[in-house]
């Protein structure tokens, strides 16, 4: 059997390994959220956070681009009215709202007969539909790493686009590395990067989610 | 030991048939039609003369130490036994063509298990069951219950299905680019694609892998084996079940994204692998490692006769992970000197329609011994020979200078293929000819000679850049850190 860790819970055991994330606040009131948002400047994402709580968009669990104080204190509390008595302990998630045009999932997952494997792909909400992924077995040399991304065929998505600087290939390559380093401890049987954006050519994860053995 | 299965010094055919129509007949055939030096023993109930063969009735008959290689056509039943008697007359692997085992049901798969424990226990290599036989040119071995047997090469062929075996020999005859081993795996009990590509990879007569598999037992394995085996040379895989989704409930979209072949595929390139999609794409990828140098680098130039064909292969360069090479100055140059002014002045080389008598050689000369030039397609070879056939076939040959003329393209063609062969070797650069007269008429002296090479005659220009992409991703493999 394996459960998801909350999205807090996910990021925190992957930043250990590297993967690069933005700082972001959990609280539990509303109004801790404003005031972490008036901290942390404008605008903000917030999310709804627990240990249950797997798939935040399908569920409307996600609130893009709030841009001032009183927005944030009643969108949260609109979040938390959200949470289920399923959904168990539940916080916001507030974080910085970064804007950028383009999305890759970086994931790892158990292959029955290949064992643990890293995935880099087209993210975003149309991931699945586009299906543009590369994959390698754990544990990734940087070579590896750099021949998933090098393999993608939407290789203009890497290049400069609209405006932005081409995605750094080794930041990329780190970020895919670290992944291999989480999927091979063993308690862990899946991650989920999704999305992860480019952010002047830097890839940032701004959603993760881990599934454990239990 | 594996290494009788394909250079066995004896041969002994377990249940050989005097009725034509049967595997036991079939076997001994060919094994003795294909002109297998080594000593050949059979055995048979009656004791009959089959193909001049005095068969034996029982092992206890067989000299001891002079076969070391057991082909068994006998039924599943009989084969313990067999196998024990064998290894008590110094045999040292056995082939299993027999049904009725792991493919069979329960008690199939029981006797299968059974026959695995008992070649272990008696040290014996054991190929099959359920296989169709082993190739081996070399030894001129042709120790196999269907045809053909190819000519002599460096392709070695493993399969989890054995009619692909036929399939890949069938086009190595037709080609003439050679095979040095073959085998059908059958239910693998033992032996597998991968000993056999193992076997294969510090083997000296095979400089290429090309298998075929379905069912994969433990795919970390097989990555680990394969890993080891490209090291050491270029293999190609053709997987069937391709399309068969594992169907995995996952809770994430990775897990979800990550399909059986995606990750199969993933694996395999992550191993030097090249995985090829088609059967004439897989022959193709092996038979031009095994034929061409590897290329260097990436960009590629064409020589083409004729414009259109120039186009439609520059379009194929361009969706692959080849590059067209851009014209250095030097080389243009180079080109205006032997051309006439119309030529393109431009990758593809388009010689427009003004060779002479020296013209194509001259240019596949320039261009092969010039550093920027990594490979080259050469399309258009041929056409002088078709118009030659039309000739020699019409009413008015040999009269009104035909023959002469007949003769002249002929030779002309011979030499250019001839050309491209010796330009390639002492370039150390692939250089691929691509015309559909290789399918359309093989006869014709130019893909005729190509053939005469040991080389693959390509019959498209795309097909050319498939083949020479697998060849590019290959370096690229044996490059990476």
């Amino acid at each position: 059997m394996s459960r998801t860790l909350s999205e807090a819970a996910s990021k925190e055991v992957l930043a250990e390994v590297g993967v690069p994330f933005l700082d972001e606040a959990i609280v539990k009131t509303a109004q801790d959220a404003a005031a972490a948002a008036d901290q942390m400047g404008y605008p903000v994402v917030l999310k709804l956070n627990g240990d249950a709580i797997a798939h935040k968009t399908e569920r409307g669990l996600v609130r893009l681009n709030v841009a001032d104080h009183d927005s944030v204190s009643a969108a949260s509390q609109n979040l938390l009215d959200l949470a289920t008595p399923a959904d168990g302990e539940v916080s916001v998630l507030v974080a910085p709202f970064v804007k950028s045009n383009r999305e890759f999932i970086c994931g790892t997952a158990t292959d029955p007969q290949f064992g643990p494997i890293v995935l880099f792909g087209v993210g975003g909400t149309l991931a699945e539909a586009v299906a543009d992924v590369s994959i390698a077995l754990a544990p990734l040399t940087h070579a590896d790493a750099f021949d998933m991304i090098d393999s993608l065929s939407t290789q203009t998505l890497l290049e400069p686009f609209r405006g932005e600087p081409a995605v750094d290939r080794q930041l990329l390559a780190d970020l895919l590395v670290a992944l291999s380093a989480a999927a091979q401890r063993e308690d862990v049987s899946s991650i989920d990067l999704n999305p992860v954006l480019i952010v002047d050519g830097k890839p940032v994860a701004v959603d993760a989610l881990v599934e454990v053995m239990q | 030991m594996i290494e009788s299965l394909f250079e066995p010094k004896g041969v002994l055919i377990a249940g050989a048939s005097s009725h034509p129509g049967k595997f036991g007949f079939v076997m001994l055939h060919n094994i003795l039609a294909s002109g297998y030096k080594g000593a050949v023993y059979a055995t048979n109930p009656r004791g009959e003369e089959i193909l001049g063969i005095h068969t034996i009735t029982s092992v206890d008959d067989l000299p001891s130490g002079e076969a070391d290689l057991v082909i068994l056509c006998t039924p599943a039943k009989a084969n313990i036994e067999l196998l024990r008697q064998c290894a008590a007359k110094g045999v040292t692997a056995a082939f299993v063509t027999s049904a009725g085992y792991g493919e069979a049901g329960p008690e199939g798969i029981a006797m299968q298990a059974e026959l695995v424990a008992v070649a272990e226990e008696l040290n014996m290599a054991l190929a099959g069951p359920n296989g169709q036989g082993v190739v081996s040119t070399p030894a001129n071995l042709c120790a196999q219950i269907v045809a053909p047997f190819p000519p002599q090469g460096h392709i070695g062929i493993a399969s989890q299905s054995g009619n692909f075996v036929s399939s890949f020999m069938n086009w190595s005859r037709a080609s003439g680019v050679g095979v040095s081993r073959a085998v059908s795996a059958g239910n693998a009990a033992s032996l597998g694609v991968s000993e056999y590509l193992d076997f294969y990879a510090s083997d000296p007569e095979s400089k290429v892998g090309l298998a075929y598999v379905e069912g994969i037992d433990n795919g970390r394995e097989l990555f680990e084996r394969m890993k080891s085996v490209t090291a050491k040379m270029p293999v190609v895989i053709l997987k069937g079940g391709a399309t068969a989704e594992g169907g995995r409930a996952a809770a994430s979209h990775t897990g979800s994204l990550a399909s059986d072949d995606r990750v199969f595929d993933g694996a395999m390139r992550q191993a030097g692998v090249r995985r090829a999609t088609t059967a004439e794409e897989a022959f193709e990828a092996a038979g031009s490692f095994a034929s061409q140098p590897l290329p260097k680098g990436n960009k590629v130039a064409v020589v083409t006769t004729a414009g259109g064909w120039g186009v439609a292969t520059a379009d194929a360069i361009s969706r692959s992970s080849l590059e067209l090479l851009t014209l250095p100055e030097d080389l243009e140059a180079s080109l205006d000197e032997l051309l006439v002014s119309r030529w393109s002045r431009n990758n593809p080389i388009d010689l427009a329609g003004g060779e002479t008598r020296d013209t194509i050689p001259m240019t596949l000369e320039v261009v092969a011994n010039h550093d920027a030039v990594d490979a080259v397609i050469f399309l258009g070879l041929g056409i002088q020979s078709n118009q030659a056939r039309l000739m020699a076939e019409g009413e008015f040959y040999p009269d009104w200078g035909l023959e002469r003329i007949v003769g002249y393209h002929r030779r002309q063609d011979a030499r250019f293929a001839q050309a491209a062969a010796d330009l390639s070797q002492s370039s150390g650069k692939p250089i691929l000819c691509a015309t559909e007269l290789a399918v359309a008429d093989p006869a014709n002296p130019g893909p005729a000679t190509v053939a005469a090479t040991g080389r693959l005659c390509y019959a498209s220009a795309n097909r050319a850049v498939t083949a020479l992409e697998h060849m590019w991703e290959y370096t690229k493999f044996l490059s990476r850190d």
